[in-house]
């Protein structure tokens, strides 16, 4: 407690820190506009701001790895199945007033809790834990490996069955909408079914997308 | 002082790379496709065999109106060529030309996580001109480049799993520094799911089903004009120039060459990369469009079990030779 006690202040702050909490705020701000916006692909663009400015965070805090991680499953994957998904249903350019579902109050309130139980809990646990920029980087590709396949192989192990169980029910959902769908309209066999396969093996793949994660 | 002078000579480098690459390969477009098709491309411009088609083109894009449909959401409709042209001079950043540090832009230790990552986000460009456009053929089109990145997105990566498992590391100069003549075949499936992969990214034909334009019109880009139009064909080109040079640092052994060329190291970088830009053409005249279907039957029944047999492969030969 002593040695972590004597650690940095808080007071004349280094570059880093400056930067740290710039990007933060704007992360906050654009997180704010995402769900407060009316237009739902701007929501989905701004998601995209606040999940780089995570990924920069990562970055000032040298976890190389993490940060290239999240752009690359986050903004590369996930938005754009955001965007596809909008897309697909209703994206009017322009204000959507029937988007709000009335539920304001009670989502800010559930917000705010799972926000303040988030920073209390890792404040406190991290609160003696300091990382050194200048020394050995402490979130390279070598120790992340390292750490998640050392010491927390089962959760990790734990995790992908979990997925591989999220793909198999997506998968077995999928068909057996199929099946109905085939039940029911036997004679759209015909010349509609090079248009229906498409829309098939679009969604099989949003399915296993979705599941792999 | 030194290293500031240093970064940005380095960043002006990258940055002139990222300016002329792009046009080489598309003015050999133009003749590579006119010889295939037995014709004469582009011959006036400049004088010898029209080398300064592409200055033309730019002095034509230039002085056309920029034009915004009066429904678009105009914000979205104008930030969308630099959100797909960008990612591309990221990505330039990290592919090393020669061995050492001083080849490449900026070496990274995540680099290939970082250059699929940031490739990917190119996309989004397509996707939000798609959707500001205010047209049903530009939202067809950002569909349709929505559902071809999902599919060969993860295909891409595995490959590029593949060949980081057989190197031992994620960093681009690390994998170069650790290839062997004997990888080419062992990662062959890999190299050409790679391949396959990242030009279906890039909608180049066969894979350019959104913007198919006995369809969709240019799908995405109907509605743009002028510079604007330019860059996303920019994008297009320099998404060519980074894929051929990703292939061959990962796949084709970047600066190593057949005769031990000291010095010359980048000479076989660039070579590998040309050789590659020209399949990549020699494929726009030979085949013909894959349909949609198609397109998402190839990705999902044939490059992912190769891509992870590829894997399964790269995992046995590597616990053999261990």
């Amino acid at each position: 407690m002593s040695i972590a006690a004597a650690g940095p202040g808080f007071l004349s702050p280094t570059g880093v820190e400056i930067a740290f909490l710039l990007v933060g705020l704007v992360t906050f701000g654009a997180a704010l506009v995402t769900v407060t916006t009316r237009q739902l692909v701007h929501a989905a663009l701004w998601l995209v701001v606040a999940l780089g400015g995570l990924a920069v965070e990562y970055l000032l805090l040298t976890a190389e790895f993490i940060a290239w991680v999240q752009v690359l499953i986050y903004i590369g994957s996930v938005v754009v199945l955001i965007l596809f998904g909008l897309m697909l249903t209703k994206a009017p350019i322009g204000r959507s007033p029937d988007a709000d579902s009335g539920n304001r109050g009670v989502a800010l309130a559930v917000a705010v809790a799972a926000a303040v139980a988030l920073v209390w809990v890792v404040v406190d646990a991290f609160r003696t834990t300091w990382i050194d920029l200048d020394g050995t980087v402490a979130g390279s590709t070598k120790v992340t490996g390292e750490s998640l396949f050392r010491n927390w192989v089962l959760p990790f192990e734990a995790l992908s069955v979990l997925l591989l169980a999220a793909l198999v029910g997506a998968i077995v959902l999928s068909r057996r909408a199929k099946a109905d769908t085939a039940a029911r309209t036997p004679q759209a066999q015909g010349d509609r079914s090079t248009g229906r396969s498409t829309d098939r093996s679009a969604k099989d793949a949003k399915d296993t997308k979705e599941g792999s994660r | 002082m030194n290293g500031t002078v240093e970064v940005a000579l380095r960043l002006l480098i990258v940055f002139a790379v990222f300016l002329t690459f792009p046009l080489i390969v598309g003015q050999t477009e133009h003749k590579v496709m006119a010889h295939m098709q037995g014709r004469l491309g582009p011959m006036y411009a400049g004088g010898f065999h029209g080398w300064a088609q592409l200055i033309a083109d730019g002095v034509k894009f230039a002085q056309k109106e920029d034009v915004v449909p009066a429904d678009a959401d105009r914000r979205v409709f104008r930030l969308a060529p630099a959100v797909s042209l960008l990612p591309y001079l990221l990505v330039l950043l990290a592919i090393p030309l020669g061995p050492g540090e001083g080849a490449v832009g900026q070496v990274l230790d995540a680099g290939l996580f970082f250059v699929l990552a940031v490739m990917g986000v190119g996309v989004l460009g397509s996707l939000m001109a798609g959707w500001a456009s205010a047209n049903k053929f530009s939202l067809l089109g950002g569909l349709r480049t929505a559902a071809q990145l999902l599919a060969y997105e993860l295909p891409m990566l595995l490959a590029a799993a593949s060949v980081a498992m057989a190197a031992g590391t994620v960093s681009l100069p690390g994998i170069v520094e650790s290839f062997q003549w004997w990888w080419l075949p062992w990662q062959l499936v890999g190299a050409v799911v790679f391949f396959v992969a990242g030009l279906a990214e890039l909608q180049r034909p066969p894979f350019d089903m959104p913007v198919a334009d006995s369809e969709i019109v240019f799908g995405a880009y109907t509605e743009y004009t002028g510079l604007r139009f330019a860059l996303f064909l920019l994008a297009e080109y320099a998404g060519i120039v980074v894929l051929c040079g990703l292939t061959t640092v990962l796949f084709l052994g970047g600066w190593h060459g057949p005769w031990g060329a000291d010095g010359l190291g980048w000479l076989w970088t660039l070579l590998k990369t040309a050789v590659l830009a020209f399949v990549v053409i020699w494929l726009r005249v030979t085949y013909p469009r894959l349909r949609e279907d198609q397109l998402q039957k190839l990705s999902w029944t044939v490059l992912v079990p190769l891509a992870l047999a590829q894997i399964a492969l790269t995992g046995i030969v590597k616990v053999v030779i261990s």
